[in-house]
């Protein structure tokens, strides 16, 4: 079964045996201490969506505000038929996977050589979450000039030193160069959740393990693996839900360009730059479709995952 | 090879990979402090009489308002946030409300609620009232975002008081104001203060709303930031100096917290 957080905390509440007999009044005290919480966030969350959703509904570009009319799913036609909206989606779906797949796959090095005992452990550990740190708009600024600008760029200065090619990679290669930034600032975020599983294990397990003569390939495969999978599973979703909204690196690194034009950037582009509200708000509508979609993805590619490992 | 040699090769390639992961931090810290024309010299030099004129420059270009607007809107945010996380939190975990499930559902969706879908409508409100480019509005906004991971996280921190504790208190007698104040809050300050650590560095750091929803009063550090890109002539060691302003009140509250931060980042599903 995937273990999601809410299957874990209805298994918490399920199991929990603090449930005493409630009295109506102790069942209304309850409400009225959520109440202030949940009237908040309908305030500012769920009526902006619903007027999103209304806004694209209509005909309303604020160069032009008394020209404004309701015409059913006229501007989802319109993005459907404009041509920048698949390839944002692409953009947007290729930069999620790619920078959650790497992440987790260098969080997972990283937590693997943290779990060991060695001097400056805790200094090391220290200096690997900074990037997940340091506020985004900086990490793309120092990435894009002290890392890869063609003249003083760290890794220009590279290439040269090795006589290799020089290269321009927040223009020539601005996809690539957007994924490295945010595999660079969310490895920390995928090590620190998969350091929490691996320090969760049962010693004695490995222990066991290892003195029936498995290597450490096979226990990693069959023990930590397996043990691991919640933690992939919460680092994923989390991972791919806050980077599917990504927006500093691309305003910061490649303004849209070459193939890096998320669904953000294109609804900033079209409400603050082309001033069209109601092409812009479907724009925001099929943002939230296309989240709900890869993190109901992401969760049942896990799944099938962890199930074919663990029934080998 | 025997067994601590393979240790020590493992030891020497962690603290290799470790460093490079690291050096984009460590060549923006070194970068603030060059003088601007061995900061954009084409040869990297890692020796060098450090300046301070870098971090002049910064504050010159009026970094100080844009910190304090945002050390006030995240400061804000987070009291918004704690505030009403509190009792919510309390109501889903020790005096249970009917529907804890669906509850916490609906504090995760929205917290899974792309920004994109709800900056539009919040823009043309504000716009309306008056309210763009108000600090405390921009601090309303992020409170909202927070909340959500608030709540959880409290909540996860709130469900490992001893039950016992609560039923005595009762017992004694004490009102609903005293058994959350007095009795619980003191046993779960470890858990409110990193939900109030998290709140703030996201605050901290946010971009996407702060460009669209401030201009020039309330404008906060991100976008000033963000700013540097339409910069000409040489300017790495200005743009490192303030970045490296920018960044270190959440690396230093990070690096204090660590040990919260999984929690938090998981929204308390990972202890």
């Amino acid at each position: 079964m995937a273990v999601t957080e809410l299957d874990t905390v209805v298994a918490q509440t399920a199991t929990d045996k603090r449930r005493v007999k409630t009295t109506s009044k102790e069942v209304w005290t309850a409400r009225w201490l959520l109440l202030p919480a949940v009237l908040f966030l309908i305030l500012l969350t769920q009526i902006p969506f619903l007027t999103t959703v209304g806004y694209s509904t209509i005909r309303w570009n604020l160069l032009y505000p008394n020209d404004r009319g309701f015409t059913w799913f006229k501007n989802y036609g319109t993005a459907l038929s404009s041509g920048d909206l698949w390839p944002s989606i692409v953009a947007t779906v290729v930069i999620t996977a790619l920078a959650v797949v790497f992440s987790l796959l260098f969080g997972m090095i990283f937590a693997l050589l943290l779990n060991r005992q060695f001097r400056g452990r805790a200094v090391a550990r220290t200096l690997m979450i900074t990037p997940f740190l340091i506020m985004p708009a900086a990490s793309a600024l120092i990435w894009k000039y002290s890392m890869f600008d063609t003249n003083i760029g760290i890794l220009n200065w590279l290439s040269r030193t090795l006589h290799l090619p020089v290269i321009s990679w927040s223009t020539e290669h601005p996809l690539l160069a957007v994924i490295i930034v945010l595999t660079w600032e969310f490895t920390p975020f995928m090590m620190l959740i998969l350091l929490a599983g691996l320090q969760g294990q049962d010693t004695g397990i490995l222990e066991a393990a290892q003195v029936d003569g498995a290597g450490p390939w096979r226990i990693f495969t069959w023990i930590t693996l397996p043990h691991l999978r919640m933690y992939v599973e919460i680092g994923v979703l989390l991972g791919a839900v806050i980077i599917i909204q990504v927006f500093d690196p691309i305003a910061i690194l490649t303004k849209g360009t070459g193939g890096t034009k998320t669904l953000a950037y294109l609804l900033y582009e079209r409400a603050f730059i082309g001033l069209d509200v109601g092409q812009a708000a479907a724009y925001g509508v099929i943002t939230v479709v296309l989240t709900i979609i890869v993190a109901t993805i992401a969760l049942r590619t896990l799944f099938k995952v962890f199930m074919a490992g663990g029934s080998r | 090879m025997t067994r601590s040699v393979r240790g020590g090769l493992v030891t020497t390639l962690t603290w290799v990979l470790v460093l490079v992961f690291f050096f984009p931090v460590f060549w923006m810290i070194i970068n603030g402090f060059k003088p601007e024309a061995i900061a954009s010299s084409i040869h990297p030099k890692v020796f060098f009489s450090p300046v301070t004129t870098g971090y002049q420059l910064a504050m010159d270009r009026g970094m100080k308002g844009y910190l304090i607007n945002s050390i006030t809107a995240s400061v804000t945010a987070t009291i918004i946030a704690v505030v009403l996380a509190i009792p919510a939190a309390y109501a889903l975990s020790i005096r249970r409300v009917k529907n804890v499930e669906s509850a916490l559902s609906f504090f995760i969706s929205t917290r899974f609620m792309p920004m994109a879908a709800v900056v539009l409508p919040l823009y043309i409100i504000l716009k309306n009232l008056g309210l763009l480019d108000n600090i405390y509005m921009l601090a309303v906004v992020y409170g909202a975002v927070n909340l959500p991971v608030t709540v959880w996280m409290m909540r996860s921190f709130f469900l490992e008081v001893p039950f016992e504790i609560v039923e005595a208190a009762r017992v004694d007698g004490a009102g609903l104001y005293r058994e959350i104040v007095r009795i619980v809050l003191p046993l779960v300050l470890p858990g409110v203060a990193a939900a109030a650590l998290i709140s703030f560095i996201f605050s901290w750091n946010e971009y996407f709303l702060a460009t669209l929803l401030t201009s020039n009063a309330a404008r906060t550090t991100p976008p000033f930031l963000g700013s540097f890109v339409d910069g000409r002539g040489q300017f790495l060691a200005v743009l490192s100096a303030a970045a490296t302003i920018a960044a270190l009140p959440v690396i230093l509250a990070g690096w204090v917290a660590q040990k919260q931060l999984v929690r938090g980042l998981s929204m308390g599903a990972i202890k």
